[in-house]
């Protein structure tokens, strides 16, 4: 009897651990582009969960389309990263520096956002269709078997991860970005067309949510308020991780992610209050985030 | 462009401005206000819903006995505090004389406490359906002319022993007041007829991901000889598909959100496990009944492509509300002199045929009708939809039992009722 309960009880932490880890990868997806975004710009971009939702309601039509699912997730991450781009362009850049100010500009747009997407694809519950090829089983020890689709999420979410460090730190524009999160007003006197920096920043911040989008519409779903909840989840993973910082984002991604999973395995309807909790400690002892530098 | 735009903006806050003047002068205007979750989880449920009252004022052609109806909505998004909000909007600035909403359960018990601070205005429900709101010290002037969670489910419970043979299930659901009423519901006769109930797990709405949950269900039938699910809107897509990813199969009953046509109409995985899930509700897509057919066609008539293939349970219950406020003003004739007095006495005595039934109140203004034991089929065209396997008549708020029995049975919680195996 103990013997069972002891094996069960292995099988259920494997699985909810598998399960954490893969709800971490997506906010880590969502969350990078967020960061990476603030970190250059100081925008907090309050539509950052407009543009995932955007992604996965066009990786929904492109995939449905083309019966594809990667020319989704490819046109998804195009199309909202040109959405992004327009964003700064039209709007950001009139206000540049003036951080408050277009937070509450992007807060606008998330909510114009959301009342047209609410009117082009109504309330209802949306599934990209995954290829079959991973809608399969894994034999996993422990765990027994896990599906293939999530496993997938781990792996895109460490080559996301791994691209974004090496774009960051091994190239030419990685070195124009971290330049410009130290100094902007240097970079700029350097000669560097430090707007098409912005711009192309935002381009690629805004290319992650959208395919995050198509990523999160395939395993979970699709609907209206997906936005507002990705845009938390960000928020909290950035506060905890560190503004700016990529590696914080993957910590703060598995931190927030970990506790809502085992919450919800081992003490149902308390998920949440863990994550602020996480929160509200990082807050008290260390404000600038886990990796974050003291602004 | 620009300059049209700046026009339709001025235009649109003066008459945002003159609103509610406007409206003080021209006494004859009758102001309907509609209130339902068009955000969150059950924003496909709210605008069907929504859907239901255009119906219902279109059919009377937009006027009572010369009284004008205007009609105006707010949002919610499933919880009570954003759904008293904008219900005070409705009646306190819009200055809505009737009020039709709200569309989820712990909203409907808070808007029920909300009408007792408003006697001079009139409300009914939407499509909400916790227990508590026409049970617990319930408002004079609010009306639900649809049944309840528990009303739904009391034929089921008994159904599944006796018809399926099942006498240990598990529980998945949503962790609110409607839910609760679902399984008290079911339980009641459930748990009567000898089944027992090996484990209950609650979820919050909006939860996105089921994985956790999932992964402590029995994905086959063995000691388990079901699971009862009850969920509603974006949460039961969400809920099903992952459970078919990870490939369960446990024979499914349903509570009444599960198997609506919100949920029906959903693409990929969870469409898989629908077809064959039981339920039990107030309508039934392929009810016999002409009074449904009637209303399935107007429906369908009015809305096209942009309305659901069949109306929601959603567009039923808020449609049938509606009706009973415009069938009582018509009566009435329009008139809402003295706090409502005549609109209110009418509506307590109103009985219609609404598309599931006639339908009356009872002494808490509480509506007793039919209730269907349904299950999911696929229909030639591709579509699923719910086939009436039983028609139970004259299901009561107490459930058939006398008041003081059912007082007896205590309110529904997470752990009231049990049964364990």
């Amino acid at each position: 009897m103990i013997e069972t309960l002891a094996d069960i009880n292995w099988r259920l932490f494997a699985i909810v651990t598998l399960n954490g880890l893969t709800l971490a990868s997506l906010y880590f997806i969502v969350a990078s582009g967020f960061s990476l975004i603030f970190g250059l710009m100081r925008v907090v971009n309050m539509a950052h969960g407009s543009l995932y939702l955007l992604g996965a309601y066009v990786g929904f039509e492109v995939s449905e389309a083309t019966g594809s699912w990667i020319v989704g997730i490819l046109a998804a991450g195009l199309v909202v990263a040109a959405a992004g781009a327009a964003l700064q362009v039209s709007i950001l850049s009139w206000m540049q520096g003036q951080d408050l100010r277009q937070a509450l500009a992007t807060i606008g747009v998330s909510i114009v956002a959301a009342d047209l997407m609410l009117a082009q694809w109504g309330g209802s519950a949306y599934q990209i269709a995954l290829p079959d090829a991973v809608s399969t089983f894994v034999p996993v020890p422990v765990a027994g078997r896990y599906a293939m689709a999530r496993l997938m999420l781990i792996g895109f979410a460490l080559v996301i991860g791994i691209a974004l460090w090496l774009i960051l730190n091994r190239t030419r524009i990685g070195m124009l970005i971290r330049a410009g999160v130290d100094d902007r007003r240097m970079l700029e006197a350097m000669g560097v067309n430090v707007p098409l920096v912005f711009v192309g920043v935002f381009a690629i911040g805004a290319g992650l949510a959208g395919m995050a989008g198509v990523v999160g519409g395939s395993v979970l779903s699709v609907s209206p308020g997906e936005d507002a909840r990705y845009l938390l989840s960000s928020l909290i993973v950035v506060i905890v991780g560190g503004m700016g910082s990529i590696p914080g984002a993957a910590i703060g991604a598995l931190l927030v992610a970990m506790a809502e999973t085992y919450g919800l395995a081992y003490t149902p309807t308390y998920g949440i209050v863990y994550t602020f909790a996480i929160m509200v400690a990082v807050l008290a002892v260390r404000p600038q985030g886990l990796l974050g530098r003291a602004a | 462009m620009t300059t049209q735009r700046f026009m339709l903006g001025t235009a649109a806050t003066v008459a945002a401005l003159m609103g509610t003047t406007a409206l003080a002068q021209d006494a004859e205007t009758i102001t309907i206000g509609g209130l339902a979750t068009l955000e969150g989880p059950f924003a496909g449920p709210g605008e069907d819903g929504l859907r239901g009252v255009e119906l219902a004022i279109e059919e009377f052609g937009g006027e009572i006995a010369g009284h004008p109806i205007e009609f105006i909505t707010a949002s919610s998004d499933g919880n009570p505090d954003v759904a008293l909000e904008s219900a005070r909007r409705l009646v306190e600035q819009d200055g809505a004389d009737i009020l039709v909403g709200p569309l989820s359960g712990s909203e409907g018990i808070r808007i029920a406490q909300y009408a007792k601070e408003q006697p001079g205005t009139t409300f009914l429900n939407g499509g909400s359906a916790a227990i508590e709101t026409t049970l617990v010290d319930p408002a004079e002037n609010f009306f639900r002319f649809n049944t309840e969670g528990a009303q739904w489910t009391s034929p089921l419970g008994e159904y599944v022993v006796n018809e399926r043979g099942w006498d240990n299930i598990v529980i998945v659901s949503e962790d609110y007041s409607f839910p609760y009423a679902q399984i008290f519901g079911f339980m009641a006769t459930y748990c009567e007829a000898g089944g027992t109930v090996q484990d209950k797990y609650f979820t919050p709405v909006g939860n996105n991901d089921y994985s956790s949950v999932i992964a402590q269900l029995p994905l086959e039938a063995g000691e388990v000889d079901g699971m009862y699910v009850v969920l509603g809107g974006s949460d039961a897509v969400n809920f099903l598909s992952q459970y078919a990813q990870m490939g369960g199969q446990l024979p499914i009953v349903g509570g009444t959100n599960v198997t609506d046509q919100t949920v029906l109409t959903t693409q990929g995985p969870a469409r898989e496990l629908l077809p064959g899930i039981l339920s039990s509700g107030p309508v039934s897509d392929n009810a016999e009944l002409e009074a449904w057919q009637e209303f399935t066609q107007r429906y369908q008539d009015y809305f096209g492509d942009e309305g659901l293939p069949s109306p929601s349970l959603f567009a039923s219950n808020y449609y049938t509300n509606t009706k009973a406020a415009l069938l009582a003003l018509q009566e009435v004739e329009g008139d809402l002199s003295n706090d409502h007095e005549a609109l209110n006495e009418a509506l307590s005595n109103l009985e219609f045929t609404s598309p599931t039934g006639t339908v009356s109140l009872n002494e808490n203004r509480q509506a007793t009708a039919a209730i269907y034991i349904n299950e999911v089929v696929e229909q030639e065209d591709g579509s699923l939809a719910l086939e009436p396997l039983e028609r139970i008549e004259n299901v009561d708020q107490y459930l058939g039992l006398d008041r003081e029995a059912y007082m007896e049975l205590g309110l529904p919680s997470r752990d009231n009722p049990s049964c364990p195996s």
